[in-house]
């Protein structure tokens, strides 16, 4: 990506992101039984779906390191891991908000936040493996198989915590809501797309340039490293 | 010279695991009382209600075996990392398959052998009764127990070679494993507390899932794992 279409991004993800908390905040009607409270839905969903998305490109990417190796698959995937974890607390932490009024707790064992929680923590293993390897080669490849892993496990925590006890309520489809509450939630939801993707791309080309300093003059001092990149 | 099929390598690489483990006997003896400790632990955090530590008794099994499987797998792992076998027989060569199903195989051995060592302790401490017939508790030990080896010795062998090991395997481990600790405990409890509902079986099935799914997965991925 070129820096003036990087700006641009930037640029777009704040418009996006300030127009959205006026339409949620302002502009949409408030919830006939939750009231304003309601309101961090239009933060909390779009941000549990970015958290998803984020791992699915990370499952990809995982698979794809293992089909044929690349050091920008590798960086890409340290990224979606990366910004994904930020995402997915991002969605708890609001959901807890809006549970305590709604729910009467913070928390609940349901199926949906406890598979986004155990989520959360096998990312946080993914990137703490990360830290801990320090062979380039043998740390793409262990992480591709750990990504791999996290992401099989989910659909399975999901059901078993389903059979285990349930309380989030159904989603609400675009046919049950007020429209204004639709536009809201879906600008909102793209508002955080170009969030999403402002925050991939910058990590990634941190990852990248990352490995290309480590595989390049890999037995060197860090500081003479650092003098070869820059 | 023929090279030996898949399974007859891993036949030999389980009884030279099994073997190891028998003729340093200390290892084994450490980690039943590490589990013991564990068992007293838990019940003195919770207090002496008899009829509380006898309902979570299923789930004290599985933390105890949870916690000891964390050391048995990283002392697998240690004994081969501190003289490089694991490369030689990668150099012999070994089919990597034939070592993540030998040393899979052989760590869920030694935990099923644990946890049905535990059973009675946990009869006599925690005052719990065998409600259903003990040859399901006991495919409910072995297949929890496999369910714990196969992510367990895939990622022993990733945490063997990081820095922060001991910390790093169970940060790695715990999470995946919780579909198979939900299910296996729960469906001890139904052992110890009684199946009116008919419970038991669909437990069951969860954890044989998770078993075929993470076999699958290892066998498919260990030889990622150990190349270089």
């Amino acid at each position: 990506m070129s820096k003036s279409l990087r700006i641009g991004f930037v640029l777009l993800a704040i418009a996006l992101l300030v127009s959205g908390a006026w339409i949620g905040l302002a502009w949409a009607p408030p919830d006939r039984e939750m009231g304003h409270v309601q309101r961090i839905m239009y933060m909390h969903v779009p941000a549990a779906w970015m958290a998803l998305l984020a791992a699915t490109m990370n499952f990809g990417t995982c698979v794809s390191y293992l089909w044929k190796a690349s050091w920008k698959k590798d960086a890409f995937a340290e990224a979606t891991a990366e910004v994904g974890l930020l995402f997915g607390t991002i969605a708890i932490l609001l959901g807890a908000i809006w549970g305590r009024p709604t729910w009467g707790v913070y928390w609940a064992w349901d199926p949906r936040l406890t598979t986004m929680a155990i989520l959360l923590v096998a990312y946080a293993g993914y990137l703490a493996l990360r830290r801990f390897v320090d062979d380039p080669d043998r740390r793409a490849v262990w992480s591709a198989v750990v990504g791999i892993i996290i992401a099989v496990d989910v659909p399975v925590v999901y059901f078993s915590v389903k059979w285990w006890k349930s309380l989030h309520q159904v989603q609400s489809t675009p046919k049950t809501v007020d429209p204004q509450m639709v536009i809201a939630l879906r600008w909102n939801a793209f508002a955080f797309l170009a969030v999403l993707i402002v925050f991939l791309v910058a990590r990634y080309r941190i990852a990248f340039a990352s490995r290309m300093r480590e595989t390049t003059v890999p037995d060197a001092p860090v500081a003479v490293r650092q003098a070869v990149v820059s | 010279m023929r090279r030996p099929g898949l399974w007859a390598s891993t036949w030999v690489l389980f009884r030279k695991d099994l073997l190891l483990e028998w003729r340093s006997r200390a290892r084994v003896n450490a980690l039943l009382f590490f589990s013991l400790a564990t068992l007293l632990l838990f019940s003195f955090a919770l207090g002496p209600d008899t009829a509380l530590l006898r309902r979570n008794a299923g789930g004290y099994l599985w933390l105890a075996l949870l916690l000891a499987s964390v050391l048995a797998l990283g002392e697998s792992f240690r004994v081969e990392r501190e003289n490089a076998t694991l490369e030689g027989l990668r150099l012999v060569p070994v089919n990597a398959r034939a070592i993540f199903l030998a040393k899979a195989v052989a760590n869920a051995v030694l935990l099923a052998g644990l946890g049905v060592l535990l059973v009675p302790v946990l009869v006599a401490l925690l005052d719990v009764r065998i409600i259903l017939p003990w040859t399901q508790l006991l495919t409910l030990i072995v297949l929890g127990c496999l369910a714990i080896a196969a992510p367990g010795t895939l990622y022993g062998a990733i945490a063997s070679h990081a820095r922060a090991r001991d910390v790093l395997l169970p940060l790695l481990l715990f999470p995946i494993l919780i579909p198979a600790l939900v299910a296996a405990a729960k469906g001890t409890a139904l052992v110890f507390e009684g199946d009116p509902m008919g419970q038991f079986s669909s437990w069951l099935a969860l954890l044989t899932s998770f078993d075929l799914i993470y076999w699958g997965l290892g066998v498919l991925l260990f030889p990622r794992v150990v190349e270089e």
